[in-house]
């Protein structure tokens, strides 16, 4: 019988299977920040250990830092002392540091890729769930908790129990006005918050092929949103255009001798998959969620679900309870909904190709006149671009500041938040009571239709207002 | 790690679905460099009436007075979200030492069981009839014979956890220690699949 993708990775990374037990599982790249690092950096130091592969970690401090000054020393003490950490932990262990200040800074899922340190056929993890975001390039990639942060640093291994494959089929054209975003809410809405846990997923299918890499980066970085171990989509040309000439991607002979390598990671044609879903493309519409997880999304143009149409008694509950937070009503429609606040940004949704699309919809015209902003690039790299490329113009001209590269409004651990009670449209992928501030109402949308509500004022329907 | 073999206790039962780790463990609570105090915080801004400690809500179960003891019940989908393990080292520092769920999320799984807090997974109807005890009720959960018991009642039900980490956590191993003594082998691993 053939083999998935993500057999044909794991099986080659798999050092040992202990009996009854987990796998032990070699990790080629290992990414760290300043959040989940700092407890495995004392736990190592405590046990008397050394780092065992210093040079198979990079660093880079991106949850906890602030969008503005940042050449300034940072304000808040305890993220101060919690950036000042990550430097000193990596000088001491010889952990190559892209801290603030540095052309390669920023949030960790964004610039491993924009490096072109994240390849196919890779085993990836860092102590972040979104990790999932690198398995757009046909790599093994997923989150982990600090203790397997220290795991990997003792070892270079974690210990994991093989997930199941779900496979997720998009077949078709998508419709103009909804980009990839709009893809994974969709499909997140259709099979749950927990549809996908124990799974790893591969997304497949023609719709999925003709997508860009940055893209394929924002579907499979959701993937944790609805429970599964991570995202994979099988390395193709597309994949191979972008890496090549990127800081860290091989060279030459090398390049060959990769690409070579990389060819061979495809599912084969008899491979089983516990699972497989078809979704027919043309089926999506753009997308906004109005309740508490990432599976409460709906079509921007639909209603909120009715009371009745939920059955068990605690989804009901719980359903209740989510809009009672969100300040919605059962059955109601969202469209024309005034909002407060627009948020850009986040490791889903900050990369250059973003900041095009949101360009493209505000250009020559102004912001709406109350509506807040908190406009985040993923990296150093992507703020440089949106110069080079004027973007940073447009967005002037429109009333919209640009600020500097981190995690921002996604997680509010920063000065970053949204007020208690007000809503924020948002490219990021939590939807979290209180995940971008305390009472924070938080509404995932795609960059297009954060673009229009920026210019509105309200929940709007992008493709009434595409030429 | 703390081991754990058997425990009686009385429990708390959290009837939300979809607990989330930034409910667990709000993100502005996630700036500390250690792992301890972490418990005060625990579900903070489900516990306190705009963050002030003086101001307990009544209507959440952990200020409920009646409710108490070291296992954590919740309804499914429990721990999904973020990695942060600062979630379960709130739920261990709070003196959890079991929590029991119809579903929990894989990461938050682990990072349980990398703590000494073990997570339960019934089915959902023995998690309806948990809920439908009192405050005074029981459980007793026996990893040694992987069982959970309402000791009023006598229902029971066996749990799932696998070998390897059931033995772990009997004897308060924990992973990191078992990798340390392997490097020889991963060494080997990576000369011959370069
Ligand atoms: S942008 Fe948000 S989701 Fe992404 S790594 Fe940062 S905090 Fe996590």
């Amino acid at each position: 019988m053939g083999k998935t993708i993500f057999d044909k990775i794991w099986d080659k990374h798999v050092v040992k299977i202990i009996e009854d037990g987990p796998s032990v599982l070699y990790i080629d790249k290992h990414l760290i920040h300043e959040v989940t690092s700092p407890q495995a950096f004392s736990g190592i130091e405590k046990r008397g250990a050394q780092l065992f592969r210093p040079k198979q970690i990079v660093a880079t401090a991106d949850h906890n830092v602030p969008t503005m000054n940042q050449h300034l020393p940072i304000a808040d003490q305890l993220s101060k002392f919690q950036v000042d950490t990550l430097i000193d932990n990596c000088k001491k262990h010889g952990v190559e540091l892209y801290g603030l200040g540095h052309e390669h800074q920023g949030i960790v899922h964004v610039i491993g890729p924009e490096l072109g340190i994240t390849q196919p056929g890779m085993t990836i993890v860092c102590g972040d769930s979104h990790t999932s975001t690198h398995g757009a390039f046909g790599s093994i990639a997923f989150g982990i908790g600090t203790s397997e942060v220290e795991m990997v640093f003792a070892s270079q291994c974690v210990m994991q129990s093989k997930p199941k494959v779900m496979r997720i089929n998009i077949e078709g054209a998508i419709q103009n006005g909804v980009v990839s975003k709009d893809i994974i809410l969709f499909i997140i809405a259709q099979i749950s918050a927990s549809g996908a846990t124990g799974y790893f997923v591969e997304y497949a299918g023609s719709a999925i092929r003709a997508l860009s890499m940055e893209a394929r980066m924002t579907i499979c970085n959701m993937s944790i949103e609805m429970g599964a171990r991570g995202g994979i989509i099988a390395p193709d040309e597309t994949t191979y255009a972008y890496i090549k000439g990127r800081p860290f991607a091989p060279k030459d002979a090398e390049w060959e001798i990769k690409l070579a390598e990389w060819k061979q990671l495809f599912t084969d044609a008899d491979a089983k998959f516990d699972v497989e879903i078809n979704i027919n493309a043309a089926d999506i519409q753009p997308m906004v969620t109005y309740g508490t997880n990432p599976g409460m999304g709906l079509a921007v143009t639909g209603s909120v679900p009715t009371l009745e149409s939920i059955t068990d008694p605690t989804e009901q509950q719980n359903f209740e309870k989510a809009l009672k937070y969100m300040g919605l009503t059962p059955g109601q429609s969202l469209l024309g909904m005034p909002v407060q606040n627009v948020f850009i940004g986040s490791c889903t949704n900050s990369r250059i190709e973003d900041f095009r699309l949101v360009a493209s919809i505000i250009k020559g015209k102004q912001k709406y006149p109350n509506v807040k902003t908190l406009i985040v690039p993923g990296s150093q790299a992507v703020a440089k671009q949106i110069i080079a490329e004027g973007l940073d113009k447009i967005f002037a001209a429109a009333g919209v500041e640009i600020r500097q590269a981190g995690c921002s409004a996604c997680l509010g651990m920063n000065e970053d938040k949204i007020p208690a009670g007000e809503y924020c449209i948002s490219t990021s992928n939590r939807n979290f009571e209180g995940r971008q501030g305390a009472g924070a109402r938080t509404m995932l949308v795609s960059p297009l239709t954060a673009a229009a509500a920026l210019l509105t004022g309200k929940i709007s329907d992008i493709r009434t207002m595409l030429n | 790690m703390q081991s754990l073999q058997k425990i009686t206790s009385r429990f708390i039962p959290l009837r939300i679905e979809n607990v989330d780790t930034d409910q667990i463990i709000p993100a502005r609570f996630l700036k500390a460099t250690t792992k301890v105090g972490f418990g005060k915080n625990l579900f903070r801004d489900w516990r306190y009436e705009n963050d002030d400690e003086t101001k307990p809500k009544a209507d959440f179960v952990l200020n409920q007075k009646q409710f108490s003891g070291d296992i954590l019940v919740a309804a499914k989908n429990f721990g999904c979200g973020s990695s942060r393990e600062h979630a379960a080292w709130s739920i261990q520092d709070y003196g959890f030492k079991v929590v029991v769920s119809s579903f929990f999320a894989d990461i938050f799984k682990n990072n349980a069981l990398n703590n000494g807090v073990l997570p339960v997974t019934v089915t959902d109807a023995f998690l309806q009839q948990i809920f439908a005890e009192g405050a005074e009720a029981t459980l007793t959960v026996d990893l040694e014979k992987q069982t959970i018991t309402i000791d009023n009642t006598g229902a029971s039900e066996t749990f799932d956890i696998n070998a390897y980490k059931k033995t772990c956590m009997l004897n308060g191993y924990d992973d990191i220690d078992f990798l340390l003594s392997m490097k020889e082998e991963i060494a080997a691993f990576e000369k011959a699949s370069r």
